[in-house]
């Protein structure tokens, strides 16, 4: 997914010399032929997050279209009252970008874990949470943050996900995108996820439905969808915070007979060792785990036996 | 505890750039480079200066070691395993499935690591505390607090600088891996943030600057440090990042990456 932001950003940066990208000291070979080509607007700023934030917003505020781009809980978590203040209380075109949502970094352990940046950016007025599943989605979400008017989160994977979508998807903010018609359960799933939930789809008859737009939710697809009764939500995130909690509050508030299960990372650090791979199967939120507890979770709704 | 002479010392670490090196080939990804640069600084604390026991690493009166650079962990992890905090044997597991050697140091998997680090920048000000607590104390322990230079870009630890030095922690002494190189290329490249002496001497540090691969002036530095009074103490210690493998020597590219078998055969070799 980095491959593509940074390829796709080349391209847009050609078209549009507003763009500005700022970097908390990596990305130099990712980034070496945006540097060249785009000489005076690729800053590594360090590893000095909260500045950069800062640095950011003060683009924004002389007409540029700055990025920030670091792993991801530095440039969230870290930076959370430079991002609140600076960014989105300026309602600031920033498109701040994490690299390694959720448990992409699972073997460096939590300080490298990004489980709760969207419960936390999620807290924020004007904040849009976009969460592509794989490289084009990817680029389609940095198009749509880089025409959009007001602040973006940009949650990325790192590299290698696998591909979900054959072609650049179109990609409208607060939309919905159905992905697979099934007869039992929706099962709704944002990022690079989504490979997992497909194939748990497919083993269960379900639908499933993305939702790169974490935030606005698409609270009118939200009531259709809920019109079949069985809502499962699927994340590499906290319970608390991310898809499933606001699913969870919009329905209480919708007034809609909908039952919802919420699967995703337990709320505890993590503090074992383990690939990505080995973490989601151990919070539950593979293929395999997936299909459990829904399984489970339907035999004691009554819907089957 | 045995301590170490520097030459006892100089043939230790030989044993823990042989751990550096296997524990991360066997991981297949890790940070070599700081964890080479910062070798003779970590094992000289573990094995001449640190006042703590294995057996009971929680205890009230030991010293704390936090390493605030996290990513060089393997040097910790390696001091530790050869000091019998946990079999020599564990070391391999680094990176595995429920293994107890995370990535970065994690507080409650491993007991004697003292805090969860490796967000970068924020370990200075938990030695910080540590340190007041043992000034309003009365107590005698000493907190070592291990930085990197590029790490030091964060805010955060001169913050935490202020602080130390305006509540006069001379129980606190914090020694900067000085080795020139950062993640994506040379400090002076990516944020300049040399003169380093001054810069500590500006903010109340006593400091010392110092070849960060010579073990006597090491040992000389650290004992002037707990010595000095009134003031905490700053070790600049001038350090090659990757030491010992000549391949690794200086490479920004050996930051984050795990030698491959082969590459391992040649730096095993190197080290002797």
């Amino acid at each position: 997914m980095r491959n593509a932001f940074a390829a796709c950003l080349e391209e847009l940066a050609a078209q549009d010399p507003r763009i500005v990208l700022l970097s908390g000291d990596i990305g130099n070979r990712l980034f070496d032929r945006f540097k060249e080509r785009f000489p005076g607007r690729f800053y590594n700023c360090g590893v000095a997050e909260a500045n950069m934030t800062g640095v950011a917003a003060g683009l924004a505020k002389a007409g540029l279209r700055p990025l920030t781009y670091t792993i991801t809980p530095f440039n969230t978590t870290r930076c959370l009252e430079f991002i609140k203040l600076d960014i989105c209380a300026h309602r600031l075109p920033v498109v701040v970008v994490g690299v390694g949502a959720g448990l992409s970094y699972a073997e460096l352990g939590p300080t490298h874990h990004a489980c709760d940046d969207l419960g936390l950016l999620g807290l924020l007025p004007d904040l849009t949470l976009l969460c592509p599943a794989d490289a084009r989605e990817t680029r389609a979400a940095l198009r749509a943050a880089l025409a959009h008017a007001g602040p973006c989160y940009l949650r990325l994977g790192k590299k290698g996900e696998p591909d979900v979508f054959d072609a650049e998807p179109p990609f409208e903010i607060g939309a919905l995108r159905p992905l697979r018609a099934g007869r039992e359960v929706v099962l709704l799933t944002y990022g690079p996820l989504l490979p997992e939930v497909l194939a748990a789809g497919a083993a269960l008859d379900a639908t499933v439905v993305a939702v790169p737009t974490v935030k606005p939710l698409d609270t009118a697809g939200l009531a259709a969808l809920a019109a079949t009764g069985r809502l499962v939500t699927v994340e590499e995130h906290a319970l608390r915070g991310g898809l499933g909690a606001a699913v969870a509050a919009w329905l209480a508030a919708s007034g809609q007979p909908a039952r919802l299960l919420t699967l995703g990372v337990p709320d505890q650090f993590l503090v074992t060792a383990g690939g990505q791979e080995a973490q989601r199967a151990a919070c539950g939120i593979d293929t395999a785990g997936i299909v459990a507890q829904v399984r489970t979770w339907r035999q004691q709704l009554g819907d089957v036996t | 505890m045995k301590k170490l002479s520097p030459s006892e010392c100089a043939a230790q670490c030989k044993v823990i750039r042989r751990h550096i090196i296997e524990m991360l080939c066997a991981a297949g990804s890790g940070h070599p480079g700081g964890s080479l640069s910062a070798t003779e600084l970590v094992t000289a604390i573990y094995f001449h200066f640190l006042n703590q026991d294995p057996a009971q690493p929680e205890a009230p009166d030991r010293d704390r070691f936090i390493l605030s650079k996290g990513h060089g962990v393997p040097v910790q992890y390696a001091c530790m395993a050869e000091r019998g905090y946990f079999p020599v044997s564990e070391l391999a597991t680094l990176r595995k499935i429920d293994s107890r050697l995370q990535g970065h140091p994690v507080k409650g998997a491993l007991p004697g690591i003292e805090a969860s680090t490796g967000a970068l920048g924020q370990g200075l000000s938990i030695a910080c505390g540590h340190a007041l607590a043992g000034q309003l104390d009365g107590a005698a322990f000493r907190v070592y607090c291990l930085l990197g230079d590029g790490e030091i870009n964060e805010g955060q630890v001169w913050e935490a600088a202020l602080f130390a030095a305006h509540r006069r922690l001379d129980n606190l002494i914090a020694i900067v891996d000085a080795n020139a190189l950062q993640l994506d290329g040379r400090c002076t490249e990516i944020l300049n943030i040399e003169p380093l002496a001054a810069k500590w001497t500006a903010f109340g540090w006593h400091v010392i600057e110092l070849d960060g691969h010579d073990l006597p002036a090491i040992y000389a530095a650290l004992e002037e440090a707990l010595a000095h009074r009134g003031q905490p103490t700053c070790l600049v210690a001038r350090t090659v990042k990757g030491k010992g493998v000549s391949f690794m020597e200086n490479q920004v590219e050996w930051h984050g990456v795990a030698p491959t078998a082969e590459q391992a055969r040649q730096a095993l070799a190197e080290i002797g």
